[in-house]
């Protein structure tokens, strides 16, 4: 089913999405319309035009592909589904995210995939084309972040603070330069073999989706970063 | 260094002529206070390990025990009393920020007690409520601002969804992991039999209790513990927890060794993994952005659902609270300086946030001011200890209240302020199966329901003393309030007379 968002309001969009009955949704003129797909269990939402924050938010199952960019909050407690965006995004995609994957052809930016956990047979995926900005991975208690530093001016595709408060998952950023300042919490490291095979099935996803050539990506550096701890607070408290 | 070492605060004093050595208080003593002398006959304690938490006083079958304070003291001081030097010690020995659990125990003002409540004589005669109908009921939400007519002029429901209480009263957030099962169990099951709603706090909601779906507030906190489409629809409210009253602007961190068997399902996350829910939502910045969080939990639960925000009392909190009431949120909890907490650094604990009393009547005021006080409900809570309390807050601007150390003192709390040890005597702040199962859900239930029940048959003979027959009618009635012993300032904050006037 086409339907064309110009003039909506959300609230009326949203309605006809989770009313439809139809398994494929193909969104057009989509202009800022917060909220699409919001907890949405299955069935296919195509987007064309730039859908508005919190796309996909607590995203339960179903798979969403945006042509166009998105905004901030994308995928915000996603538990299980997929979210293709064909530009970039704004803040916090993947926040607090469990389940699912989220892929983003160009930049995303401040505090990606901050409070990103796993859980049990979940463990989520954020890939980011591009740069990623500051915070990024902050608090991060489980999953995969990738940052691939595509068509990157900087040595390093990260902004400040990557993986302040991280306690679990891995971060990886294909560079040659790790990020200026690292906090304590993290450990850094040339991704090996064993690491890369982790995330190369769902790079793949991402090179056929966006069309990029897989090996191009693979063939380059890799750093893995990872918490040296998952209890990063223990040592803070005294009981009075 | 022998400075570190502090005399026992507690001694435990036994009645050898009482003691019947039964060992009872061995084995009731998590805290391994007691124990068997090497002769396996004669009984001795240590009083360094005791939190006088009162339990071996209780189970003692002879009344052979009690806990006194020490009477080993530093040269008086009134100053530099012995709490703060040995905080002194203990963060020199350590480096640690220092923690403490349960709400703020220093001596600062109350409120509630500086406000009496006004009584009908001769004129406006007050109401028996053993012998007339006395109203309750609240309904908590937005109210709409106009009556919507179709075109046939028939009225058009338009009122925002609601939460219907059977009693002003509600249990106030307390995660599973700060708390334990039975005592989650006792909450829940005494909010389905007084008409009222729990809340399941932070950490998710166990899978045992989404059958009591109608009387459970869950929260959406920072660390989003336990979120999913499944779990939002499973409570009556959703409340976004932005802060609390005894610790504001400090987050949530329940450690990893408490992250265990069911704690961590609930949560879902790994064993052993913290749970760290930091101050600010990362997503949250401004009034803007959480209108986007609020309104992302309506549209996920098809607008069938109030938002309740969850914010603690601060200086500035009338604006806040104007704020938020824009937000799209139905409902403001507010959280006064003295509310409970699993553990909050002492520091934060004890010198951050205003009481609820005032920030009650404060934020009561602006909404009015602004005409916006129709956008929200209002839930007060941060100690409120009594059915008068009750009285007050409501006559205050509440539109109800939340307890949560007046439920677990109920539940055999106490106050020995140790929830951070895990070994909790009286089974409520413990994940230890053996402690847990010393609090019968069942007997729980009852005592919960005793409390609450006894106190809305206080509250309804407090408001026919007034002749008012509803709640509703009580809400924001200030001229049913006086000040005694108080100055200007506060009576003007307040928004009340001083007694006599």
């Amino acid at each position: 089913m086409n339907i064309n968002a110009l003039g909506t309001y959300f609230q009326e969009l949203n309605k006809i999405i989770k009313n439809s009955v139809e398994e494929d949704l193909v969104i057009s003129n989509c202009m800022g319309q917060r909220y699409l797909g919001c907890g949405l269990s299955d069935g296919k939402l195509k987007i064309y035009g730039v859908p508005g924050n919190a796309l996909g938010a607590y995203l339960d199952g179903a798979a969403i592909t945006v042509h166009g960019n998105a905004q901030d909050s994308i995928g915000d407690t996603m538990n299980e589904g997929t979210i293709y965006i064909h530009g970039s995004c704004g803040d916090t995609p993947g926040y607090a995210m469990r389940g699912g994957k989220i892929f983003i052809k160009g930049n995303a930016g401040y505090r990606a995939g901050i409070h990103m956990k796993s859980y049990q047979d979940k463990s989520p995926v954020l890939i980011i084309g591009g740069d990623a900005g500051s915070f990024l991975g902050e608090y991060q208690a489980g999953g995969r972040i990738v940052v691939l530093g595509l068509n990157s001016k900087s040595n390093c595709p990260v902004g400040y603070f990557c993986g302040t408060g991280m306690h679990g998952g891995k971060i990886y950023l294909r560079c040659k330069e790790l990020p200026s300042s690292l906090p304590d919490q993290v450990n850094a490291s040339l991704a090996g073999k064993e690491d890369l095979r982790e995330i190369e099935a769902d790079i793949e996803l991402f090179c056929r989706e966006f069309g990029f050539a897989k090996s191009g990506i693979l063939d380059h550096p890799f750093y893995v970063l990872t918490p040296n701890t998952k209890n990063p607070y223990r040592q803070m408290y005294v009981h009075c | 260094m022998a400075i570190n070492y502090f005399y026992p605060e507690f001694e435990v004093i036994r009645d050898k002529e009482k003691c019947i050595h039964c060992g009872l208080c061995v084995s009731e003593c998590a805290n391994q206070v007691h124990s068997y002398k090497a002769d396996g006959k004669q009984l001795t304690v240590d009083d360094a390990k005791c939190v006088n938490c009162h339990r071996c006083v209780c189970v003692c079958p002879s009344r052979a025990l009690k806990i006194s304070k020490s009477n080993h003291n530093f040269k008086y001081n009134a100053n530099w009393t012995r709490r703060t030097i040995t905080e002194i010690y203990s963060q020199a020995e350590t480096g640690g920020v220092l923690l403490s659990s349960m709400g703020n125990p220093k001596d600062m003002p109350v409120y509630w007690d500086k406000i009496l409540i006004n009584a009908s004589q001769v004129t406006n005669p007050s109401i028996d409520p053993l012998r007339e109908p006395m109203e309750t009921k609240v309904f908590l939400g937005s109210k709409p601002t106009a009556i919507q007519r179709d075109e046939n002029g028939k009225i058009i429901n338009n009122m925002p969804p609601h939460i219907a209480l059977d009693v002003p009263i509600l249990f106030s957030a307390m995660s599973y992991g700060s708390i334990s099962l039975n005592a989650h169990a006792s909450l829940a099951n005494a909010a389905v039999e007084l008409g009222t709603c729990y809340n399941a706090g932070e950490g998710g909601l166990h899978e045992d209790f989404y059958q009591y779906r109608g009387n459970t507030i869950i929260q959406v906190a920072s660390g989003r513990f336990g979120v999913h489409k499944e779990y939002l629809e499973a409570g009556a409210a959703i409340e976004i927890k932005m802060g609390q009253g005894a610790k504001p602007g400090i987050g949530g961190h329940l450690p990893g060794n408490k992250i265990v068997g069911d704690v961590s399902k609930t949560r879902m996350i790994p064993e052993g993994s913290d749970a760290i829910s930091p101050a600010p939502h990362h997503d949250i910045y401004s009034i803007e952005d959480l209108r986007q969080l609020v309104y992302s939990l309506k549209e996920a639960t098809d607008y069938k659902k109030p938002i309740i925000v969850k914010v603690a009392a601060v200086h500035n909190i009338a604006s806040i609270a104007s704020g938020i009431a824009r937000s799209g949120a139905d409902i403001i909890a507010l959280d006064g300086f003295r509310g409970g907490t699993g553990a909050a650094p002492t520091r934060i604990r004890d010198n951050v946030g205003i009481p609820i009393e005032l920030a009650l009547a404060s934020v009561d005021e602006r909404l009015r001011e602004e005409g916006i006080r129709g956008n929200v409900s209002l839930i007060a809570g941060g100690s409120l200890r009594n059915s008068a309390d009750v009285v007050k807050a409501i006559a205050l601007g509440a539109d109800a209240v939340y307890i949560a150390t007046s439920a677990l003192i109920a539940l055999g709390c106490h106050l020995c302020r140790g929830c951070h040890s895990g070994t909790c005597n009286w089974g409520i702040a413990t994940q230890n199966p053996e402690l847990i199962a010393r609090l019968d859900p069942e007997e729980g239930r009852q005592r919960l329901v005793n409390l609450v029940s006894a106190w809305t048959h206080e509250i309804k003979e407090m408001m026919g003393g007034m002749g008012i027959n509803s709640i509703e009618a009580l809400t924001g009635n200030r001229l049913m309030l006086r000040g005694i012993g108080l100055n200007s300032k506060e009576l003007e904050v307040l928004g009340i007379m001083h007694a006599g006037e």
